[in-house]
């Protein structure tokens, strides 16, 4: 091999690169400010008085994320430095809507305590103290993110085992509101699905760095689009049918439209073909329409979403209410606290928290809200490109596009711009499945931005065979 | 009524901190993408008069190379920002970037600050230093993205 060493004048520079540890803890000390007065308008809106028992809560919250924030500086010390921040904003604004749903309205009952060992607030900070364990453990066992492609198809057996799991089980234990989903024992609910997905993003991206060459070379010229050979087409047809499964035996309309959409990304990432967009994009339309005619369930979906006003207090209830909710809220929202969301009933704080957000703090607050998430993907792709493998640039652009992706698939269909799907908003929705897998997501790209910026010196070397010269050993 | 006027701060406090806040993370990303950029702005030499006050003359669409790129060869994928430093390749243990090529020469190429522009020099190597292509006999000025090839490694400049 060639062994080229390199000394950088500039090496001393390099080594001293900006950490920007301290601007986490900054942003994140502004995020617990932010809670405060978030938490502090509710209690004013809802009881027209504060004490100081309102700090409680933003208290706990902010102390979950400066654990983190440790974790970081210690495992991950070049790590990007506003993907922690934005997504802890996320999640202690999901946190304190929560809380506040268990409160009451104003018009409505109220509750006089709003001490915060109540309610379905008190168990997502519960979950958040799981999922703050579930972050420091990836980032402690992921030193670093290649030594996942290792495990490419047991990540993908045990994605597709998590996917099926609740599919084989029966229903009793599996099923609520028709959605098999669910693993249910004792107290405790787990959605498989959310982790799944992880499992599944390892695979995708291990799986296409292998083939990604037999992908994007072997093709047709026909219109100007190279399209693939059939026997190529294999894999994707496979995640199609994949996709269909999971619907026909969970009835999950918004995980299997998740499945199918991540993969088709990756592979366009991958191979940099129009034509496997054109092909998903074909086999998706031919998959909807096959589920519209076969399911009655996505048929009735469909028709809600066209003609939610048609059966305004059954079938079209929930979506009827989330968009009266959106429009009381306006562009400012009725100040937080002083909406009336809990006419959604017990999904106000699962799937249509975006309805409750946007009531409360109007287009202006939830246009903030997507922007963070918005800022998470950017930090995650902009990783991606830095990151010098092609596993890490893969798994990087996956994770990002799914977080974007999960966003625009719940809060499209909230605001009745795509069919409704039951899917959780990540970091936002109640549940606990999904803020632990969701907090594992963030590790693992926080993880990828840590490898991407490391200075060239620290990072471990990567293996160049393609410049590396034959060697002859005589014996 | 005081009510209402703690209701409106409340409500809009928040929603002012949402977007400050916002607004913060997009400061500390922008300081993140342009941060390198604003250090290695190229000094011009002192005494010496340049018509654009010290603003490159011909730089593409205004960008300055803020670092040389290793787009090819055993080093591939480094970067070395770009200061106000003379960068020398060669295989003598005090170049700026150690190339241990059997193409290469001890003192085989230099790169050089002048007036917002880099210079490529050759050394009087054996093999040559090229620039787009075409063997550089006198020093030339490297626009970004022209490949430099030195034996089996390629360099970019990027802003």
């Amino acid at each position: 091999m060639s062994t080229a060493a390199l000394a950088v004048a500039s090496q001393g520079a390099a080594r001293d690169r900006p950490r920007h540890r301290n601007t986490e803890l900054l942003l994140l000390l502004g995020v617990i400010g932010v809670a405060t007065v978030l938490a502090a308008a509710v209690v004013v809106a809802l009881h027209a008085n504060i004490t100081l028992d309102v700090v409680y809560l933003p208290l706990s919250i902010g102390a979950a994320f400066l654990v983190l924030h440790i974790a970081v500086r210690f495992f991950a010390p070049y790590a990007d430095p506003v993907i922690l921040p934005c997504a802890a904003l996320i999640n202690t604004i999901g946190i304190t809507f929560i809380w506040r749903l268990s409160l009451g309205s104003v018009t409505g009952n109220r509750r006089t305590d709003f001490s915060i060992f109540t309610g379905q607030g008190f168990r997502q900070l519960l979950w958040l103290f799981c999922a703050t364990a579930a972050f420091i453990a990836v980032l402690w066992v992921v030193r670093d993110h290649r030594t996942l492609a290792r495990f490419s198809y047991t990540a993908g057996f045990l994605g597709v085992a998590l996917v099926m799991l609740p599919a084989m089980l029966p229903s009793s234990i599996s099923e609520v509101n028709g959605a098999k989903i669910w693993v249910r024992l004792g107290g405790l609910s787990v959605q498989p699905g959310e982790f799944a997905k992880l499992a599944l993003l390892v695979f995708f991206a291990s799986y296409l760095v292998a083939k990604r060459d037999v992908l994007s070379l072997a093709s047709k010229r026909f219109m100007g689009i190279d399209f693939p050979r059939g026997r190529d087409l294999g894999p994707v047809v496979a995640a199609w049918a994949v996709s269909l499964l999971v619907l026909v035996f969970e009835s999950d309309l918004g995980t299997s439209l998740m499945y199918f959409g991540i993969f088709i990304s990756m592979l366009y990432v991958a191979t940099e073909r129009t034509s496997w967009l054109l092909i998903g994009l074909g086999l998706f339309g031919a998959g909807a329409v096959l589920a519209w005619t076969a399911f009655s369930r996505v048929h009735l979906r469909v028709d809600i979403w066209l003609h939610p006003f048609h059966d305004p207090n059954a079938s079209g209830f929930q979506i009827v209410q989330s968009l009266f909710g959106l429009g009381t809220g306006g562009l400012f929202g009725t100040g937080p606290g002083a909406g009336n969301p809990e006419s959604l009933n017990q999904y106000a704080s699962s799937d249509f928290i975006v309805a409750t957000v946007g009531e409360e703090v109007g287009l202006f607050g939830l246009a903030g809200v997507l922007m963070l998430y918005l800022i998470i993907a950017q930090r995650g792709i902009r990783s991606s490109l830095d990151v010098r493998d092609s596993f890490g640039k893969l798994l990087g652009a996956g994770l990002s596009f799914s977080l974007v992706l999960q966003v625009f698939v719940i809060v499209g269909g909230v605001s009745k711009l795509i069919p409704l799907t039951g899917l959780t908003t990540p970091l936002l929705s109640y549940g606990g499945s999904s803020l632990v897998a969701n907090w594992c997501l963030i590790a693992l790209l926080i993880r990828l931005s840590d490898s991407a910026r490391k200075p060239p010196g620290q990072r471990p070397a990567v293996l160049q065979l393609r410049h590396a010269l034959t060697e002859v050993i005589s014996r | 009524m005081p009510d209402a006027i703690v209701l409106a701060a409340a409500r809009f406090g928040f929603l002012i901190l949402l977007w400050v806040f916002v607004f913060a993370v997009v400061g500390v990303m922008r300081r993140d993408i342009f941060g390198a950029r604003q250090s290695s702005l190229v000094a011009v030499p002192r005494g010496v008069k340049f018509p654009s006050s010290g603003k490159p003359a011909k730089a593409k669409r205004g960008k300055t190379p803020s670092q040389l790129v290793i787009v090819e060869g055993a080093l591939a994928g480094t970067r070395i920002p770009l200061k106000e430093n003379v960068i020398t390749f060669g295989r003598a243990e005090d170049s700026t970037v150690v190339l241990s090529d059997d193409y290469a020469s001890t003192r085989h190429a230099q790169l050089a600050p002048r007036a917002g522009q880099w210079l490529l020099e050759d050394l009087g190597s054996t093999n040559g230093t090229y620039l787009d292509g075409a063997k550089v006999t006198e020093p030339a000025c490297v626009s970004i993205g022209a490949p430099i090839r030195i034996g089996r490694t390629v360099f970019e400049l990027r802003s």
